[in-house]
């Protein structure tokens, strides 16, 4: 029996591969697989009263998603709000990047361990810290009115989709900078001289050589935190107020408040059909686009 | 003929407390193959990249065909350089690489298709347009990185060790056909290399550095024949250095005694100093005979073998001779370990084989 396993083992690549891959599978099955399954067939049932679900299968949930005009703006909201973080995150650790990765000589990991330090504690610990920052009598107002240059706190900043998108932004920014620091990292220091000895100027050499070679880790940050902060609801929960409320808080609230989880599966799905869209939109563009830049 | 196309006036690179390059003054001239030539952490890259704006002059300045460039950027001299690494984008083909540095320079099309054809057909890779770095072997990736520092037909090439990442058969071959392609563009190259060998062979002058400070600067055979000082008779070739100790002097020749073996009259070609112990000669391999039979030499000394190794083209002895405590190299292209019996054997030296330098 031993042998009749051994022949097959080393025989055959694919069992190798498999045994080795099977942990992970298991766990993907079970924690991904099985739900989404699962999601998906109940976007097809329908909530006839609080207890009871006709299991026919209907796409009409599909269509009452799209009647429904608070669900369609959240949607789009909700990719608003995920394209203003993912863009700021960039725009800020881009630099923070590129300075590690070319200018630091020593200590480039204490570099790294230093700027993801606030994100070692909770992720919930963080969004309140904000509402301390930007509350109506937080840091922030309370400090201005102290000073004299305010009299009325500003609103704006609190239970508001500003709140909701600098929350999300320094909550998600350490996940964009590995990616980054990792592209820029592997690329050459010789290629950016080369494209000034070859008569570049400093700006000309980012756009056409480091850009285009760091594209990998820009696409790579772009989805890291696109993907996950669309679907948030902790942020948009405490800090968004009735302005910063985000689709998945709408979900959230089918499977539970409302209890229509038909509605709720149905939203879920179309949630992450957009965002596989949008994602697969979004790195052919910015392929297409650094093609044209060089 | 421009003698002082290159002018490099009294450079000093520090790098905190290190003095890279050290008051480094000389002169290149137009169409010349120079190198620059030591061992690594002597200044010679530093020094390159000084010419080509990636680094700044602590003190000194520069000049090319007249004009200070000392500080200017990179994209603004007339120098193009060969990167050690080759530096192709990854991101663009070989055309593309070719065609990167003709973007500045306000070509029409037509011309930048041709001067991209003329340099592809040059450094012999016509139909490897389409291809990437990665699809290139590192012979052609060379290619690749000269042809796209050539398009731009520079006033000075700038070379960083372009043949170090090759084998031996095919830098042989690129370091004769660098030199050719040299001779027929007639650009300047500054050329920069660890190898002594490729240094003397390839250039028409080199400058031997060590410490941030040029040891000699002179034709090939110049630094083989009559090196400076111990440092370039060292690096350059192979030596065998005597302990000795200048007597009188009369001006043009001085009495020398070596080691055990006696007083000799030699010339005094460096002017060195009369009742000194701070000096040493040098024999190089090939200039002593080895033989069965005494010789009528200037010096003939009674040696015993202890180690042969036959490289083809010679055969290299180590010898041993009384009174010496060193072994001592010989090289012939006549003999094989056979023909000496019980390793005993005759070492001959003409005195003008000998060269007298003063130890650091």
């Amino acid at each position: 029996m031993i042998s009749f396993w051994r022949k097959i083992y080393a025989k055959n690549d694919n069992v190798k591969a498999y045994t080795l891959l099977s942990p992970a599978l298991i766990l993907i099955i079970l924690a991904m697989v099985v739900p989404m399954v699962l999601m998906l067939s109940f976007s097809m049932f329908t909530q006839v009263n609080m207890m009871e679900i006709d299991y026919t299968f209907t796409f009409q949930r599909y269509i009452d998603f799209f009647q429904k005009k608070l669900l369609v703006t959240l949607l789009i909201k909700s990719i608003k709000i995920s394209f203003l973080v993912t863009l700021i995150t960039l725009i800020t650790a881009y630099p923070v990047c590129y300075y590690i990765a070319f200018y630091v000589k020593k200590n480039k990991m204490l570099w790294l361990v230093l700027l993801t330090l606030p994100f070692w504690t909770s992720y919930l610990l963080r969004v309140f810290s904000w509402k301390i920052i930007l509350g109506t009598k937080g840091v922030i107002n309370s400090s201005l009115i102290n000073a004299g240059i305010l009299n009325e706190p500003l609103t704006f900043l609190m239970y508001s989709e500003t709140a909701v998108v600098i929350t999300l932004t320094h909550a998600w920014a350490a996940f964009a900078l590995l990616p980054l620091y990792v592209s820029l990292e592997k690329i050459d220091f010789s290629f950016i001289e080369a494209g000034r000895d070859l008569g570049l100027s400093r700006f000309e050499v980012f756009w056409k050589i480091t850009f285009p070679l760091s594209l990998p880790g820009v696409i790579g940050a772009i989805l890291i935190i696109f993907i996950p902060t669309v679907g948030d609801y902790v942020t948009p929960a405490l800090l968004g107020g009735t302005d910063g409320r985000m689709l998945s808080n709408m979900i959230q609230a089918y499977f539970g408040k409302i209890n229509n989880i038909p509605l709720g599966a149905a939203s879920a799905t179309i949630m992450l059909t957009t965002v596989v869209i949008i994602t697969i939109i979004v790195s052919n563009v910015t392929k297409k686009l650094t093609q044209r830049l060089t | 003929m421009n003698n002082s196309f290159i002018q490099i006036n009294n450079i000093s690179k520090h790098f905190k407390e290190v003095k890279a390059v050290d008051d480094v003054s000389f002169e290149i001239k137009e169409g010349e193959f120079f190198s620059l030539l030591g061992p690594s952490g002597c200044g010679k890259t530093t020094l390159l990249r000084l010419l080509a704006g990636f680094e700044y002059p602590t003190y000194g300045n520069l000049l090319i065909d007249g004009t200070d460039i000392t500080a200017l950027p990179p994209d603004k001299r007339p120098t193009n350089m060969v990167f050690q690494n080759y530096a192709i984008f990854p991101h663009l083909n070989v055309e593309k690489n070719i065609q990167f540095g003709l973007r500045k320079l306000d070509l029409s099309n037509d011309e930048i298709g041709n001067r991209v054809k003329d340099v592809l057909t040059l450094v012999k890779l016509e139909g490897y347009e389409e291809r990437f770095s990665n699809q290139l072997s590192g012979g052609q990736r060379q290619r690749v990185a000269l042809a796209r520092a050539l398009v731009r037909q520079p006033k000075v090439l700038l070379l960083d060790e372009p043949l170090g990442a090759l084998d031996k058969k095919l830098r042989d071959e690129m370091q004769l056909e660098l030199r050719t392609l040299q001779k027929n563009i007639g650009i300047t190259f500054v050329f920069v290399t660890h190898d002594q060998q490729e240094a003397i062979s390839m250039s028409d002058r080199v400058a031997v550095m060590n410490d941030g400070k040029i040891q000699q600067l002179s034709a090939p055979n110049e630094l083989y024949k009559n090196p400076k000082n111990i440092f370039v008779s060292d690096f350059i070739g192979e030596t065998n250095f005597l302990k000795a100790e200048t007597k009188s002097s009369d001006g043009e020749f001085i009495n020398v005694s070596i080691e055990e073996l006696g007083e000799f009259k030699i010339k005094n070609n460096l002017n060195i100093a009369a009742n000194s112990s701070n000096v040493v000669c040098s024999v190089r391999p090939e200039s002593m005979m080895i033989s069965k039979v005494k010789s009528d030499w200037d010096i003939c000394l009674d040696a015993k073998i202890r180690q042969t190794s036959y490289l083809g083209e010679m055969t290299r002895f180590y010898v041993e001779v009384q009174g010496i405590d060193k072994t001592i190299t010989v090289s012939s292209q006549h003999f094989d370990n056979q023909s000496f019996e019980n390793n005993e054997c005759f070492i001959s030296i003409s005195l003008e084989d000998i060269s007298l330098l003063n130890k650091k």
